[in-house]
């Protein structure tokens, strides 16, 4: 147990002392209590930026499995270091947030911060984890926590809808990458990342190779809400908005391109991951900035925006690949896509959280969200105003914000690749600038109507619940803080190259640095001109025109049948599935117990008779048995008889007296068998039940047979046959083999010296066993009590006898 | 002996899945002799003298199958004992003893 695991355990060791911080100060925002938590995590991460520059990295392992090679090992590096700062960083500014935007009066604060914290353990875990059954174990959590955060109103239906349509699309991923480390996992022999790295070229040829890799790559989609599993990720707006830029734009959404980034190295010189990688996510980037547009909830369209976005980094990041491919070539020449995917990773998270916390503000003071009601607040709400300015226009990839840099950095990134002409894209390469282009076009026109229909455009403040004003200073601390390092990033984007950018880079590239080449990340606001800058020219004026002609061909969107979308096919598969379950449940939950009995009965003879052969099992061996004296044939005769006549006996009282016949049997039994004791206690317990038999059934009606049906006898029979046959063989087979001494040597040897006791059976019940006859004799009395409970307590129920 | 305990759990089982009451009650007294039989059978039969120390006796029969075996006897028997008078109770109270008709009736969900 280390510092750094410490640190990945802070914030849900604090979490247990949340909800008593809660009862105890109810007057103080639990908030204030919270904030010490990632305060405190973020100064203690960044003193690892000197070490990660120097290129070092820091692992610390502490045992947790070790049989099955799973200990909990912290791994440092530049990329986790990276995420771990955002994780920490953003997670300071939105508990400071969330204390002015959730009433301490009115909210569940209690609840709402366990969730956070143990979200934010969850994602430390998974940055920070080496150990692949470690990262698995905390992406759970994070599905886990962001379910309860999107849940946290649970009495919206919406909340709950959102909330399990999250759960059930990432922890389906969740699964699905569990599958990918365990082929991964048994081709490479080691959990660790690093070790599968390098022994990577001793099963990289192996077909199951591919199979993990689709595996990893659905886990990372489905968490990154990628196209087709993005439909998640608007609906889970419904969480209060510091989750909403906690979770669903900065932190958790980004779990995917970790998970990406990370498996980087072992993956992508595969041509199936540079396939999948960079074409889903452009066309993620394509599609969601296209639904963007025609949203009209605010949070709404940050969402579409938010999946766009991360479209972007994910194909960034699927062409940085390519890297890897060219080792004849100047190395530093296709690295640029990762440094963009690096960069823009920083870049958005920065714009993106001001902007939903933009968002929070405009809903927390007016009231709504809805676009067709806001408008015109730009001179009640000044400061909002600058800062979705900012926000938006970095986003849409203007000069001189941080969104406009990586944005060029991006399309240097898709031109470079497509024209290499590298996993034969001479034929198709031209769809990736293609979708690039149109993409930001989009990108520029959602920006522009997020700014132009809330805060300028025509004053409509008679629609709004609220009368609105400017937000307390505290809710604008943290987005004021975001917006200034957009602007600081994006006229000082150098500040970041060294420190951040360069480590994370070189985590990601491996085979870049040990082929000899360097990561130079050198990122410059002036380019000069060339086909970026022309690019980014027919971007901001074709986005400008369709921003200006947006009336009218808004309706285009209305076209689309609504029964092609993904949504309705979601909730369509759901319908089916739990229609599907519920048939099988009526099917098999009869309520009636002889069902439940013959499953029982069926498993039985099942499981017996298959292992019995799959494994062999099965002997016969007449050596131990004994030979068979005349009296035990008569006596097995009479068992046998009368245990089969029982089963056809019409009336009760044959019946009771057969089982007494076989029951004195079994005591004959026990004679011949040479157990004395048994015998006795066979004797008197069996004229014991006998008369109760006889006493209750004197008040019990004749034994109906009528309503069985001879079908309904043939099935008992058959399953009863076959139950008889299975135990036969079992009981053969037990007898005919041995795997071991018997411990009755022990207690034969011992019965005197120890307990002074002749009676081998004896001794061993009431002195080796004791207790165990002390638990039989507390069976009984709660057997007798139970009786007598039935009998004399009656007419608790409340029904007339 | 396996064979005949194998036939007993036959027409155990068959009882069990009976309809009526009284006969699950009687299938469950006959499953329990038959794994008496097949536990004290599984120690080995008659390959000594019984487990009672005595003088000059070396080898004697398998005392903890016999153990074993005794506590069952006994748990059955409270088994049993109890199973009847929960029948003849439900009996009193719901008029039937066909297993079928006790599930949950309106008023005894």
């Amino acid at each position: 147990m280390s510092l750094l695991h410490l640190a990945i355990l802070l914030p849900l060791l604090a979490s247990l002392f949340i909800p008593f911080l809660y009862k105890q100060f109810r007057s103080v925002h639990t908030g204030w209590f919270v904030l010490l938590v990632p305060l405190t995590l973020v100064i203690y991460f960044s003193q690892y930026i000197s070490q990660t520059m120097a290129g070092e990295t820091v692992t610390q392992s502490m045992q947790w499995i070790p049989s099955l090679g799973i200990n909990f090992v912290a791994y440092l590096d530049g990329l986790g270091l990276l995420f771990a700062l955002l994780i920490t960083g953003i997670g300071t500014l939105v508990v400071l947030y969330s204390i002015y935007y959730l009433d301490a009066k009115k909210e569940a604060l209690h609840n709402f911060y366990v969730y956070l914290l143990l979200f934010m353990t969850a994602m430390l875990g998974i940055v920070l984890s080496d150990n692949m059954i470690v990262l698995y174990m905390f992406w759970e959590m994070t599905s886990i926590s962001s379910f309860l955060l999107i849940g946290y109103w649970y009495e919206r239906e919406r909340s709950r809808y959102g909330a399990q349509k999250s759960m059930l699309i990432t922890v389906f991923g969740g699964l699905s990458m569990l599958g990918g480390i365990s082929i991964l996992s048994l081709l490479s022999g080691s959990f660790s990342i690093r070790e599968s790295f390098s022994t990577l070229s001793t099963y990289s040829d192996d077909p199951l190779f591919l199979v993990a890799l689709v595996l990893f790559l659905l886990a990372a989609f489905t968490k990154s809400a990628q196209f087709p599993f993005h439909i998640w990720l608007p609906d889970a707006m419904e969480a209060p908005t510091p989750v909403s830029a906690y979770l669903h734009s900065a932190t958790m959404v980004k779990a995917g391109l970790y998970l990406v980034a990370r498996m980087s190295p072992i993956f992508a010189e595969t041509p199936l991951w540079f396939y999948l990688v960079s074409g889903v996510g452009m066309f993620t980037l394509f599609w969601g900035s296209l639904n963007a547009v025609k949203q009209v909830d605010l949070k709404a369209i940050l969402a579409y925006s938010t999946i766009s976005q991360l479209g972007l980094i994910m194909s960034l990041l699927g062409l940085g690949a390519a890297a890897l491919q060219v080792e004849a070539l100047p190395d530093s020449l296709y690295t640029i896509a990762t440094v963009a995917a690096v960069f823009h990773l920083i870049n958005h998270a920065t714009f993106k959280g001001s902007l939903f916390m933009m968002a929070g503000i405009v809903d927390h003071e007016t009231g709504t969200r809805d676009l067709r009601k806001l408008g015109g607040l730009s001179q009640l709400m000044p400061v909002t105003f600058t800062i979705a300015m900012i926000g938006t226009l970095s986003m849409a990839g203007v000069p001189p914000f941080n969104g406009f840099l990586s944005k060029e950095m991006f399309l240097t990134g898709v031109n470079q690749v497509s024209e290499s002409g590298l996993f034969h894209l001479e034929t198709f390469g031209f769809l990736f600038p293609l979708f690039a282009v149109v993409g930001s076009i989009f990108t520029f026109v959602y920006s522009l109507l997020i700014v132009y229909r809330t805060f300028l455009g025509p004053k409509q403040h008679d629609k709004l619940p609220k009368k609105p004003h400017e937000a307390p200073l505290g809710m604008l601390v943290s987005p004021i803080f975001l917006a200034s390092l957009v602007i600081l990033i994006g006229l000082f984007p150098n500040l970041l190259s060294n420190t951040l950018i360069r480590p994370a880079v070189e985590a990601i590239l491996p085979q870049v640095l040990a082929a000899g080449g360097e990561i130079d990340v050198h990122i410059k606001l002036w380019h000069g001109f060339n086909t970026e800058l022309l690019f980014t020219f027919i971007i901001i004026t074709v986005g400008f025109l369709l921003f200006k002609t947006f009336p009218k061909w808004q309706s285009l969107y209305h076209r689309m049948p609504k029964s092609f979308s993904l949504n309705h096919q979601y909730d369509g598969l759901l319908r089916r599935g739990e229609n599907v379950s519920t048939g099988i449940h009526d099917a098999v939950m009869t309520g009636y117990m002889r069902s439940y009995l013959v499953y029982i009965f069926g498993f039985i003879v099942l499981l017996v008779l298959s292992s019995l052969f799959f494994f062999d099992a099965f002997a016969f061996d007449v050596d131990p048995l004994s030979s068979i004296s005349t009296y035990e044939i008569i006596l097995v005769l009479v068992l046998v008889s009368s245990a089969l006549s029982i089963t056809f006996a019409r009336s009760r009282l044959t019946s009771i007296i057969l089982l007494g016949v076989a029951g004195y049997t079994v005591a004959l039994f026990f004679v011949l068998f040479r157990a004395p004791d048994l015998a006795l206690t066979q004797l008197v317990i069996e004229t014991v039940s006998v008369a109760l038999f006889l006493l209750v059934f004197y008040h019990m009606p004749e034994i109906s047979r009528k309503e069985e049906r001879i079908k309904f006898k043939l099935g008992n029979a058959a399953i009863s046959i076959l139950v008889g046959l299975s135990v036969t063989l079992v009981a053969l087979a037990s007898l005919s083999q041995r795997s071991f001494a018997s411990i009755a040597k022990y207690y034969i040897d011992n019965v005197a010296d120890l307990a002074a006791g002749g009676n081998m059976v004896n001794v061993i019940l009431v002195d080796f066993r004791g207790f165990d006859t002390l638990f039989e004799i507390s069976v009984l009395a709660i057997a007798g009590l139970g009786i007598y409970a039935m009998i004399h307590f009656r007419k608790t129920g409340g029904i007339d006898k | 002996m396996a064979i005949a305990a194998g036939i007993l759990t036959m027409c155990a089982v068959y009882l069990i899945l009976s309809k009526s009451i009284l006969r699950i009650i009687i299938g469950t007294g006959l499953l329990s002799h038959a794994a008496h039989l097949i536990v004290i059978t599984m120690g080995g039969l008659k390959t000594g003298a019984a487990p009672v120390l005595e003088e000059g006796v070396t080898k004697y029969t398998d005392p903890l199958p016999q153990a074993l075996v005794l506590t069952a006897i006994v748990i059955s028997f409270g088994v049993t004992a109890f199973f009847l008078v929960l029948a003849y109770r439900a009996y009193q109270e719901l008029g039937t003893d066909n297993i079928e008709e006790m599930k949950g009736t309106d008023t005894n969900d």
